[in-house]
């Protein structure tokens, strides 16, 4: 007699198990745990706000790292071209990328998997309008559509979230229109819709948890996609304040001095941000592969 | 087939109608067009006559209306800050920006291609392994700061390739091309490189993922079985088969790296279409975003339109189906 | 087309040491004993057979000490339910398992080649030549994207340089051969223009194109209709006869191979429990196993009453239970099948059973189908 031995596994405790198996995956998302609790803990492990203008001492403008500054502390990793101390930047402009990031691609999730699941379940004319509006605004190139969103809204966080959105809306939007239309044909929907449970409740309540392993994908590569995206529509100018720089705009402030020697401004901002993303594409392409069925054996 | 590529055809310009309404009414709505053209003291009177000389007091649909007018004969209209038809101006900036765009991407494709596929053939190898850990930088890395680490290696440290601007031209068919000289590819390399990197490590992911899945296939071990060489199921039957979705991708990235231009050209100050729109966003020049804006999207619809033609005729499947 | 092996006239069978032999009947009778085709040359000898996968659980052998042969001109039918081990048994006689899979013991000779561990060039030039296998789900195994001609090109030219004539001519002969109407207009068709049985028979079509000795066919017809099954069965029986060819016949469907099948071999959970004359395994089956899937055939059934299963399910390679394998779902079980039945060689017949059934006066072999 075949005997079950032991508890059974739930899929949530095999895809852990699964994603502890490869070394790279657990490296980067230790990395990335790492990153976010410094984000957080930021306003506590910095020796200074470099938000607030009045902090700043001009005179100790693009130090070199190990410099002591006029405050009595180290700047560890030196100064930017305003006497920003580039350690606290570079924390505060990490907590910016990941809440612009996450923020801009939650509300890119939630707004473009509601559209994409209702385009492929109700079918019809409303499918059809839907859908073409996604596929006219794909028919555009993402960060042009950011950029001038950027420019026309103005500086600031909410601006560049919005922005961030509406060019990444549509990707949610395609995978989950693609994901409830093949759900739409199967048998568990029609025995649902056959039920007083109204219409809008099976598809947000049935059907879209089924579509779940491709949007998972999505957002993998776009919560990426927008933390690169805020930075580079930073460096170009648009985004965040200069009073509030983000990553990239510190990366653009130092650009001119990098061609002097005084490489710090750029590179360790830079740095930072490379660890960042590539943390979270590792950490991504770990669970797509697990969630790809074409894998399996 | 005509059918179907008729049938796009008319979409493609319903959309394009659709798309300049949207542009216009978003680049011409927010702000005021007229704070560009003159300088703030100058006298009530001037400022008017100017608003009335440019038509901005009229109703926002009218003002859309004429543009179409205009539109219907080639006419952009004159950039605020150039003070030139904005058609030429593009134009005329267009050269230096496909010089980079083609090169990067057709760079990207030859290599990613190959060093993909080797990676998805074996994947447990070392080499597989280096390439895709490169390729996930050449991926999460923005290209701006590629671009930057470009410039500080080669021409700040190494002293090897020049930091921006382009090189010296030669006139063909009446345009200025760089590549043709020597001077020109040294000053090429590095923005096409920033531009190709992304997408190489685009391609080598995709043909290494396309390439394990079709190994692990019953038509390899088919061709296996009746004893075909390995290489000639890579070149036969791996390629055709990954090459539809690449080709896909391929397309899409196409118009994604002509718009990407606009951040290597700023960084390189390279003086083409990219650079332009920067430019013209900094300085408010609406004329210029609307054009430049209007036709990336005419390419990216024309540029959808051959890859969906292309797909069909690559996938044989396709053919035999209806039209959507 | 087969060289003859260094092998004496008569062919024997010979197991050489390996696990130790069982009990041998009839008692006086000697470890040697002629085989059913007199004078047929011996094309595959198949010894000890053992292929493993590395799973989470442990590695897991599909096939575990499998040993047959096959003569030129035979048909032999491989039978066994999912799991048991068969097609892993095709593959791994042309080489063709991936990791985590591995051939770990065992030998497969070719024309007296050894084919285990043989360089890839080597094999290569032997497969689709030799010896070639026709899959079972013929949309998936040729490539969707191309030509039919192209695809038996793409086989032909793996074994030669004919030119683009010569290879149309065979090409369309083989296409003939196999009893597709019409060759010339399939053979620029592509794979999902053609109907399931169509498809099936270009596969076929390239398995013969090089003129095999041997052809492995999993399952080949079981993803079609029955109807075209049928045709496929008969059209296969005439190739082999005209052709001189060896088939082995994987198939779950004992109905089907048994008319085909001069031979069967019955495998459970990666073990040959079973072997011999096709109407002499169906008439007296020695193993309860095989008893259990004759009683299983629809057409035993007496009508109205209730079709008759095997109780129990196979059970999961990595947790075999230890001694016999089926012991768990056999009425005959006893204390004894706690240990491994060995392999009980009496020519014609083998089985692998300590209480092997119809064991009545044993009759001398009689090769018939």
């Amino acid at each position: 007699m075949n005997v079950i031995a032991g508890p059974i596994e739930t899929p949530l405790r095999g895809f852990i198990r699964e994603f502890t198996q490869d070394r790279v995956a657990v490296v980067a998302f230790v990395v990335l745990t790492l990153i976010v609790l410094l984000a957080l803990l930021a306003p506590w492990i910095t020796p200074q706000d470099p938000y607030d203008l009045s902090n700043l001492v001009l005179m100790d403008a693009r130090r070199p790292p190990g410099h002591v500054g006029s405050k009595g502390f180290t700047h560890w990793l030196g100064t930017d071209s305003q006497g920003r101390d580039l350690y606290s930047g570079i924390l505060y402009g990490l907590r910016i990328s990941l809440q612009v990031g996450l923020m801009a691609g939650a509300i890119a999730f939630a707004l473009g998997a509601s559209l994409g699941t209702l385009a492929g379940f109700a079918g019809g004319r409303t499918e059809t309008l839907i859908m073409r509006i996604i596929d006219l605004q794909l028919s555009f190139p993402a960060i042009l559509l950011a950029l001038v969103l950027a420019a026309l809204l103005g500086q600031g966080k909410w601006p560049l979230i919005a922005a961030l959105v509406t060019a990444q809306y549509a990707y949610f939007a395609r995978t989950a229109h693609g994901a409830a239309s093949s759900e739409r044909s199967k048998d568990y929907v029609e025995a649902a819709l056959s039920t007083p449970l109204s219409s809008a409740r099976v598809a947000f309540r049935h059907v879209l948890p089924n579509c779940m392993p491709p949007l998972i994908v999505v957002a993998t590569v776009q919560v990426a996609n927008s933390i690169a995206l805020e930075a580079t529509l930073s460096f170009l100018g648009l985004g965040m304040p200069v009073s509030e720089p983000s990553l990239g705009m510190l990366i653009a402030n130092g650009f001119q001095y990098m061609l002097s020697g005084r490489y710090w401004i750029s590179i360790y901002p830079g740095i930072a941000l490379i660890v960042l993303i590539v943390a979270i594409n590792l950490v991504g392409d770990q669970i797509r592969d697990q969630l790809n069925p074409r894998l399996k054996r | 087939m005509l059918a179907f590529i008729i049938q796009r055809l008319m979409q493609a310009a319903v959309v394009m109608l659709v798309i300049s309404a949207l542009v216009f009414v978003g680049v011409y709505a927010v702000g005021n067009p007229i704070d560009v053209m003159i300088a703030p003291d100058v006298t009530q009177e001037i400022r008017e006559q100017t608003i009335r000389a440019y038509g901005f007091d009229l109703p926002l649909w009218q003002q859309y209306g004429i543009f179409l007018q205009r539109l219907a004969t080639g006419d952009f209209g004159r950039s605020f800050v150039y003070n030139m038809p904005v058609l030429d101006l593009i134009l005329s900036r267009l050269p230096a920006t496909l010089e980079i765009t083609l090169s990067a991407v057709f760079g990207a494709t030859l290599i990613g291609v190959p060093l993909g596929m080797f990676a998805g053939y074996a994947p447990h190898s070392a080499a597989a392994k280096t390439i895709m850990g490169v390729s996930v930088l050449g991926f999460s890395v923005p290209s701006f700061w590629i671009g930057l680490i470009l410039i500080f290696v080669f021409a700040v440290n190494l002293g090897l390739l020049p930091a921006g601007g382009r090189g010296e031209t030669v006139t063909l068919f009446g345009v200025q091309w760089s590549f043709l000289t020597a001077n020109g590819l040294t000053h090429m390399l590095l923005p096409s490189i920033n531009l190709a990197l992304f997408k190489l490590a685009l391609m080598i992911r995709l043909a290494r993922a396309g390439t394990r899945e079709v190994m692990l296939t019953d038509t390899v071990r088919f061709a296996r079985a009746a004893g075909e060489s390995e290489w000639t199921i890579l070149r036969h039957h791996v390629l055709r088969l990954i090459a539809i979705p690449l080709v896909t991708v391929f397309g899409l990235e196409l118009g994604s790296t002509l718009a990407f231009a606009v951040v290597t050209e700023t960084i390189f100050s390279w003086p083409g279409v990219g650079k332009l729109i920067i430019d013209s966003i900094s300085t408010l020049d609406r004329p210029v975003m609307v054009a430049y804006l209007m036709l990336v999207s005419l390419l990216f619809i024309t540029i959808n339109l051959t890859v969906d033609i292309a797909y069909a005729a690559l996938d044989p499947r396709l053919r035999a189906r209806k039209t959507t | 087309m087969s060289a003859d092996s260094n092998m004496p006239g008569r062919a024997e069978r010979q197991f050489p040491a390996g696990p130790p032999q069982g009990k041998l009947a009839p008692p006086g009778g000697s470890a040697v004993h002629a085989v059913t085709s007199v004078g047929a040359t011996l094309l595959l000898q198949v010894r000890h057979l053992a292929t493993e996968f590395a799973t989470r659980s442990g590695p897991a052998r599909a096939v575990d000490g499998v040993s047959f042969d096959v003569h030129a001109g035979e048909i032999i039918g491989l039978v066994g339910e999912s799991g048991s081990g068969k097609s892993v048994t095709g593959y791994s006689i042309l080489g063709l398992i991936d990791p985590p899979g591995r051939v770990a013991a065992g030998s497969v000779k070719l024309d007296g080649q050894e084919l285990v561990g043989m360089p890839r060039s080597r094999l290569r030039a032997l497969r689709g030549r030799r010896i070639a296998m026709v899959f079972q789900d013929p949309m998936s195994t040729l490539n969707a994207v191309l030509k039919v001609s192209t695809q038996m090109e793409l086989a032909m030219r793996a074994h030669g340089k004919p030119s683009k004539q010569e290879m149309r001519q065979r090409s369309l002969q083989a296409l003939a051969k196999v009893g597709i109407p019409d060759p010339e207009r399939r053979l620029d068709a592509y794979p999902h223009e053609l109907s399931g049985g169509m498809r099936q028979r270009v596969a076929i079509a390239i398995a013969f194109l090089n003129n095999p000795g041997l052809v492995i066919c999993d399952e080949p017809t079981t993803a079609l209709d029955v109807s075209i099954q049928a045709q496929i069965l008969v059209e296969m029986r005439t190739l082999v006869r005209e052709a001189g060819v060896s088939l082995v016949w994987i198939s779950h469907d004992l109905a089907t191979v048994s008319v085909l099948a001069s031979r069967l071999l019955v495998m459970y959970a990666g073990r040959l429990i079973e072997e011999g004359p096709t109407g002499e395994v169906l008439r007296r089956p020695h193993h309860p196993y095989t008893q259990g899937l004759i009683d299983s055939l629809p057409s035993r059934a007496a009508p109205g009453k209730d079709l008759l299963q095997i109780p129990g399910s196979t059970p999961s390679l990595t947790a075999l239970p230890s001694g016999c394998a089926f012991k768990d779902r056999c009425a005959h079980a006893t204390a004894v099948c706690d240990t491994a039945p060995q392999q009980t060689i009496a020519l014609p017949r083998t089985w692998r059973c300590h209480h092997p059934l119809n064991m009545g006066a044993v009759t001398t072999a009689q090769g018939t189908r």
